[in-house]
């Protein structure tokens, strides 16, 4: 919080401040909160309507805690055959999240995705760059476990 | 001294070139050879797809796809004044290595004019750019009155590099001409464009020419504040150019009084929040000021009411890249390259199905044959030649019967496309083009404002009905919709980008027309991508009812017992593909 | 002074027109969604383009300057096109339950269809659609019906200075709105209703004037706003001599600009409890009187006591609900006629 102010301090009565400050701040919790913005749109002296318009206006910016790793779960025909639904809910069920969401400590985000082109897998999911086909639900807390202990290290 | 120079370009930096550079380091430190060799990490040589690449001067012997472990036998090699043929580039065709930089063909047709510095200096090094002429050009602008400079770039012809081809001369004029209290400089490097960099080689490879070129526009229009407008997606570039700013600044080339001159000049980056249409010149000033980069009617053109409200000049990264080019070589030697209306070089980013991909810069009126087939080395794995899209989703298709058209401004506007920024990418048989129409408008659609009726919703509409062509779905009044839409969303927008979004559509209706109906009428994508147009069948004669397919199936469509011809169920088959691949007989059709 | 042509015809207009106004002073009709005489020009809606001779695309006529010698059509066929594309388009995304909108009757964009003869839209396809927000006192927001102009935007954070709303998201997914969607009690709305008075369409409108009666059976009346002395104008939206609303008039000194008690504080008129004739106190009881008898009664009074105590024995507190023109009267009256500077005011309302 503190910090915020900070930074807003630093951006006070400069032209065109916004968009930098919604940056850092950004950078610092890694998205923005309804609180910071009103924070910010305070601090600057702006409508939290004009601070809002400008913050959806731009896809670098996220209302919402974003996971350090970002799960993708195919829900193309052929995985959804072979089961895609069972995964997504395992992963759920592990994350303890909804399909859109991010858990707690900020380690995971779960999201849907239309066919990623790997139907030869399936059913598959993403986890940032990777690609984890042929999936159980069986196999989901082990692959999980990988990006968990990847983070702590 | 020989001079190692080390591509530190963002695609050879992908391929590990970091560690070839720290590697031949501590080897020239290892043995001692530092004084021999001077060791430079540089910025793009252009030629990515055989990245990391290495030039050694001072013959310009031209390294390829160099990895880290080469380097002891490289600089053996070296040390003994010989060259290590293993890494040289093979020709292709003829399977010959090629000795020196100039004969490879890639840049045997280029006129590298504005990418001179790139892959020499050391982007981070202003004494590099310095004895490269850097700064040269200022100095000689100083001399001269504002009016003087303004018709020197009148007389090179130079016109506007980022799509829509003003001339930079005229530009420059009202933005002189307009009075006021405060004027801008802006620089324009938001490049956006799908399979277009060269705006983000330039300012990783050259920074200080893009600060030249500032400086100069500046000191012409009488501007003293100037502004890079640079997307948060390119982290080397911002880099580079903050470097070359503080240096710029420490050196007396950027603040007050420069040079002993009257004139005061500083430059500011800010990064986009990504946001395409932020490319769009008003989109751009609204950002900078800190709202929704939403595009605002013109007139008052920038050049009379701009950021601020100020009389604001706004150039992308190419065009003040020439500039400092310009005032260099004359404005009247300048001219003689390229055709009557288009004059220089210019970047194409070359990408897509093609032997060499990376960056070429050509001169103007070069025909599209030279570029494709000499520079590019054809189309790769021996396919057959379809078609270029040239300036990304404001640009149209080009095809062989366009091969040897002369490529400038007027040119391609002619044959409906439009240099835009100057992405080609080649396109053999394979390429759908009802999918690669509706691959660009899906971008458009994404990077629409939302801010005029046209653009936000027609867009979304010629997507649909793209989307239900390449689906099945589509009929043959879709076409006519596409065609008098496109045109009303071209007519009507408020901005370049709708104004051009439909491009892709009319000009792949115009050459490809049947193409689109053979998805309506017969239910088939000829270039066999549009997925759900496929069908997969077994050919009983070839199968040999090995299983494979039938285990590989996702979606369990495939029947057939031991010795018994297996076969696709067509309501079951996903259209994956997965059984074709696997099948080792090659007893799976697509139709 | 300039000289364009408009459909043939010439024209001269001082220079500084945009072509819109040039048409519109010479009884052209352009048609306009986004365009609003007073808010900044945004040139976002498309309807006013017009062709002009050796421009390649069309102009917004909005957003367009007059030049000297401009060759202007209004209604060529490349006009006509794309205004019908953009009907299309807007009715493809919009809730087309005309039967029953407020606004029917009343509504630019039917108004457009119906000028341009656009029936129905080839482009289905997806569709927005949000829940009614109701939660505010004083007007719904159904923004399944809103098509985007801005003028809402414009009107609240350049006219009234609240900045409520904005446009959020971009591309087709762009909502004119509240931050995070808040109700308009959460946010630093004044309930001005202005945003009201300007939406072109049924996307704003009063909770008064829900299932009370269709546009063209109501009667607008213009009238002087009774709250305070601005004496801002307004038109009463009147039904069956009973008031269901009010909407901008732009005639007067406040050009249409309104707050929250001239927009939606009307409902006095109507209360039982509202003194309709004057009353005289007789033995300690209120009894109904006529004026004649209520005005002489106080006028031989204020004789009376001017007479026995002098002027100084009078104090007079006026309304700030009176018009500047009533206070001046007032203080006059005092000054001259009971001979006392004991004048004052309650200046609050």
């Amino acid at each position: 919080m503190e910090d915020i102010s900070k930074l807003i301090d630093k951006y006070r009565g400069s032209h065109g401040g916004l968009i930098p400050l919604l940056q850092e701040a950004q950078d610092q919790a890694g998205y923005l909160s309804r609180e910071t913005l009103e924070q910010i749109a305070e601090g600057m002296k702006l409508s939290l309507a004009k601070v809002l318009g400008v913050t959806t206006f731009y896809s670098q910016f996220h209302l919402k805690p974003r996971g350090k790793n970002i799960i993708r779960i195919c829900m193309g025909t052929a995985c959804h055959v072979r089961g895609g639904a069972s995964i997504m809910a395992k992963l759920e069920e592990e994350l303890g999240i909804k399909t859109g969401e991010t858990t707690k400590d900020l380690e995971f985000t779960l999201e849907s995705v239309a066919c990623i082109g790997a139907c030869g897998l399936a059913p598959v999911m993403s986890i940032n760059d990777d690609i984890h086909g042929k999936l159980t639900p069986e196999k989901i807390p082990e692959i999980l476990a990988k990006y968990r202990r990847q983070e702590a290290v | 001294m020989k001079e190692i120079l080390v591509c530190g370009g963002t695609g050879c930096i992908s391929g590990d070139s970091r560690l070839v550079h720290d590697a031949l380091e501590q080897e020239l430190s290892r043995q001692g050879l530092e004084a021999e060799f001077k060791l430079k990490y540089t910025g793009c040589h252009g030629f990515c797809e055989q990245g990391p690449v290495i030039l050694v001067t001072p013959k310009d012997n031209f390294y390829c796809k160099v990895a880290p472990q080469d380097v002891p036998n490289l600089i053996h090699q070296l040390k003994e004044g010989k060259v290590y043929d293993e890494l040289l580039y093979v020709e292709p065709t003829t399977n010959e290595r090629i000795l020196t930089r100039h004969d490879v063909p890639f840049y045997k047709k280029q006129q590298r004019l504005v990418l001179k510095n790139c892959g020499i200096i050391d982007p981070e090094n202003i004494d590099d750019y310095l004895s490269s002429c850097g700064y040269k050009s200022l100095q000689k602008v100083l001399k001269l009155q504002p009016e003087q400079v303004i018709q020197e770039i009148k007389t090179s012809g130079l016109r506007g590099r980022g799509g829509g081809g003003f001339p930079t001369g005229t530009k420059w004029d009202f933005a002189r001409k307009s009075v006021a209290d405060n004027k801008y400089i802006i620089c324009n490097a938001d490049e956006g464009d799908p399979g277009a960099f060269m705006d983000r080689s330039l300012s990783e490879g050259d920074p200080h020419a893009v600060l030249e070129g500032m400086l100069i526009a500046g000191y012409a229009i009488g501007a003293q504040e100037g502004y890079i407008y640079i997307r948060a997606e390119y982290p080397l570039a911002v880099k580079r150019l903050s470097i070359a700013i503080e240096q710029a600044k420490a050196r007396g080339y950027l603040g007050k009084n420069l040079l002993g001159s009257k004139f005061d000049f500083s430059i500011k980056i800010k990064q986009g929040a990504g946001a395409f249409v932020c490319g769009e010149e008003t989109a751009l000033m609204e950002s900078i000021q800190g709202n929704r980069g939403m595009p605002r009617p013109r007139p008052p053109y920038p050049a009379v009411k701009g950021l601020w409200d100020r009389p604001s000049n706004i150039n992308n990264v190419e065009t003040l890249a020439n500039v400092p080019v310009i005032m260099e070589m004359g404005s009247e030697r300048y001219a003689q390259i390229g055709t009557e209306k288009s004059k220089g070089t210019k970047i194409f980013a070359l990408t897509g199905k093609v032997n060499n991909t990376g960056l070429a810069e050509v001169p103007m009126g070069i025909t599209l044959r030279e570029v494709v087939f000499d520079i590019g080395g054809g189309v790769s794995d021996g396919k057959k030649f379809k078609a270029v899209q040239i300036g990304g989703p404001s640009g149209g298709c080009l095809t062989e019967e366009h091969l040897d058209l002369p490529i400038d401004y007027d040119s391609l506007l002619e044959a409906g496309a439009m240099m835009g920024s100057g992405g080609l990418v080649v396109m053999d048989e394979s390429t759908c083009m009802v999918e690669l129409a509706r691959f660009f408008l899906s971008f458009s659609r994404h990077e629409s404002c939302g801010k005029c009726t046209p653009c936000r919703e027609g867009n979304t509409r010629l997507l649909e009905i793209l989307q239900r062509i390449v689906e099945g779905n589509g009929e043959m009044e879709d076409l006519d919709r596409l065609q008098s839409l496109g045109e009303n969303i071209i007519q009507s927008s408020l901005c370049g980008l709708g104004q051009t979004a439909p491009n892709p559509i009319l000009s792949t209706l115009k050459y490809f027309r049947q193409e689109y109906e053979l998805h309506v009428k017969n239910k088939v994508c000829p270039a066999g991508v549009c997925k759900a147009l496929l069908s997969y069948k077994v050919m009983e004669d070839k199968c040999k009812a090995c299983g494979l397919c039938k285990k590989s199936c996702p979606t369990e469509a495939i029947t057939g017992e031991k010795k018994q011809a297996h076969k696709i169920d067509v309501s079951k088959c996903a259209q994956c593909g997965v059984c074709m691949e696997k099948c080792p007989f090659d007893a799976i059709i697509r139709g | 002074m300039v000289s364009i042509t408009i459909n043939g015809n010439q024209y001269s207009v001082p220079a500084d027109y945009s072509i819109l106004k040039a048409a519109e002073e010479n009884g052209i009709n352009i048609p306009t969604l986004c365009y609003e005489e007073g808010l900044t020009i945004t040139g976002s809606c498309r309807m006013c383009v017009v062709e002009v001779k050796g421009v390649r695309k069309l102009l917004a006529s909005c957003a367009t300057p007059v030049t000297e010698g401009m060759e202007v059509q209004t209604e060529s066929e490349r006009v006509i096109s794309a205004r019908r594309d953009i009907l299309r388009l807007l009715i493809a995304n919009h809730d087309l339950r005309c039967l029953t909108c407020e606004r029917n009757g009343d509504c630019r964009l039917q108004d457009y269809c119906y000028r341009y003869k656009v029936e129905d839209t080839p482009y289905k396809g997806d569709k927005k659609h949000y829940p009614i927000d109701t939660d505010n006192h004083f007007f719904i927001r159904d923004y399944s019906k809103c098509i985007k102009c801005g003028k809402c935007v414009s009107i609240c954070a350049e006219v009234n200075g609240a900045h409520v709303y904005d446009f959020m998201e971009r591309g087709f997914d762009t909502k004119v709105t509240s931050a995070f969607d808040d109700t308009l009690q959460e946010t630093t709305c004044t309930a001005c209703g202005m945003c009201v008075n300007v939406c072109p369409v049924g996307a704003l409108v009063e909770k008064s004037v829900l299932w009370e009666g269709r546009p063209w059976e109501v009667k607008k009346v213009t009238t002087t706003c009774s709250y305070c002395g601005v004496g801002c104008q307004l038109k009463l939206k009147v039904k069956d001599d009973r008031i269901i609303g009010v909407t901008a008039d732009k005639s007067g000194s406040n050009l249409g600009h309104l707050c929250a008690k001239g927009q939606f504080g009307w409902e006095y008129v109507h209360s039982q409890d509202r003194l309709t004739d004057p009353l005289i106190k007789r033995n300690g009881v209120f009894e109904k009187a006529s004026w004649e008898e209520a005005l002489t009664y106080v006028a031989h009074r204020l004789q009376g006591i001017l007479q026995e105590r002098g002027g100084q024995a009078f104090a007079g507190l006026s309304s700030a609900k009176c018009t500047n023109e009533e206070n001046y009267l007032f203080q006059k009256f005092m000054r001259t006629v009971l001979h006392t500077n004991n004048v004052d005011h309650c200046a609050r309302l």
